[in-house]
């Protein structure tokens, strides 16, 4: 959403522009002034600063957001082997509290900023930016955001990433996406993680997780995978990749 | 859990629009919020309690409106109604749809009571917002 070319207006509210000039008095001689702004107008400002930030230097940025536990950093752990001689990548991470996954990540030899929120439920474009600043961006290709373990607050704040990618395991349920829809329907790709405890589960079913994201309007693809079987990774690895060009693409011919 | 933090957001944007407007107290603050906004009306209610301590609108009351879901069909073209977690046409079910109403998150309108000096000239045109603002 902006403030600037309309994309606020909907059919719900377009009574409220269409009623009179902007300033008027009320019957009880107040005076009343049309707004119609996000009430997020301060977090998409920070973010579309961000994000030309990233399109300056030419770095994809994924948010990558799920329950707490779900697989997120031994997700990317697994990604950065697969792809970290050919591509440079770099993590901020967001938790509660410690800096256990940027250590993590800084094992597999990669840059890792570790933003702790305190009780903070969700990362904002603010926090982001801030880590911005530890980091080299002429020096990374894909950046990686790992949000705050949580499958509500963080799909209402935009952090300037180009797209968003959401991990369900499998052991969590596959009704999720119909019980956090705001989150699975602003997702760009789901993945169905930990699927080697398929063969130990019986009541999860990738099919049904999928028709729940359809339920959303979300066309997202649904991937199943498992960041211990590396065989299972190349549609996810094929899909970043794709992202890698795609957002190269745009950059060189906006 | 993120409520307070939208709030704080509201606040600022409050804020900034009493001074350009002259206002001396902002009464009331209406904001559109959907079903799919991901906020909690009444969580909103309960944190704009704190947050409104100590500013221009420390009285203001929160008028909030939720409207309906409304998707289009991309097949059939219908407009329909729609469930938060079930979005799909109400006409032939498919979920090939577009939302046309739900996500608002937006603060419409505010009422306030201005300062008898400024609040004439802005509305009669005489003075723009930001002389106003330069003013007081």
């Amino acid at each position: 959403m902006c403030d600037t070319c309309g994309c606020t207006i909907s059919s719900a509210n377009a009574h409220l522009i269409e009623a009179g000039g902007k300033l008027q008095h009320t019957h009880d001689g107040q005076v009343s002034v049309e707004v119609l702004s996000s009430l997020l107008h301060e977090n998409d400002h920070q973010a579309h600063h961000n994000r030309e930030h990233f399109d300056r230097h030419g770095v994809l940025a994924i948010n990558l957001m799920s329950s707490p536990g779900s697989g997120k950093t031994s997700l990317l752990e697994a990604t950065i082997d697969a792809l970290g001689d050919e591509i440079r990548i770099a993590v901020v991470e967001g938790d509660l509290e410690t800096e256990n996954d940027a250590r993590r990540i800084r094992a597999k030899g990669v840059p890792a900023i570790q933003i702790t929120t305190g009780q903070a439920c969700h990362l904002d474009a603010h926090m982001v930016h801030e880590a911005l600043h530890a980091l080299d961006l002429d020096e990374i290709d894909l950046l990686f955001i790992e949000n705050v373990g949580n499958l509500v607050c963080p799909a209402s704040f935009d952090l300037g990433h180009h797209a968003n990618v959401t991990l369900l395991s499998v052991t969590e349920g596959d009704d999720k996406p119909a019980k956090y829809p705001v989150m699975f329907r602003a997702s760009d790709l789901v993945l169905l993680t930990k699927s080697d405890f398929l063969d130990f589960i019986d009541d999860f079913d990738p099919g049904k997780a999928e028709r729940h994201v359809r339920e959303l309007a979300n066309p997202a693809e649904v991937l199943t995978l498992s960041a211990r079987r590396p065989g299972t990774l190349n549609h996810w690895l094929a899909w970043l990749q794709h992202q890698l060009e795609k957002n190269e693409k745009e950059r060189r011919h906006p | 859990m993120h409520e307070l933090a939208v709030c704080q957001g509201l606040m600022t944007q409050v804020e900034q629009l009493a001074l350009e407007n002259g206002a001396n107290s902002v009464e009331k603050i209406f904001l559109s919020v959907g079903a799919l906004s991901g906020v909690e009306p009444p969580l909103l209610e309960r944190a704009f309690e704190i947050a409104r301590m100590g500013t221009v609108a420390e009285t203001a009351e929160l008028d909030i409106e939720t409207g309906p879901i409304i998707v289009e069909c991309s097949e059939c073209g219908a407009s329909t109604e729609a469930r938060v977690n079930r979005l799909l046409c109400g006409s032939c079910q498919n979920w090939r749809v577009k939302l046309k109403a739900g996500d608002e998150l937006l603060l419409l309108r505010l009422e306030f009571c201005r300062s008898p000096l400024a609040g004439d000239d802005l509305i009669s045109g005489k003075k723009s917002r930001s002389e106003l603002a330069r003013e007081m």
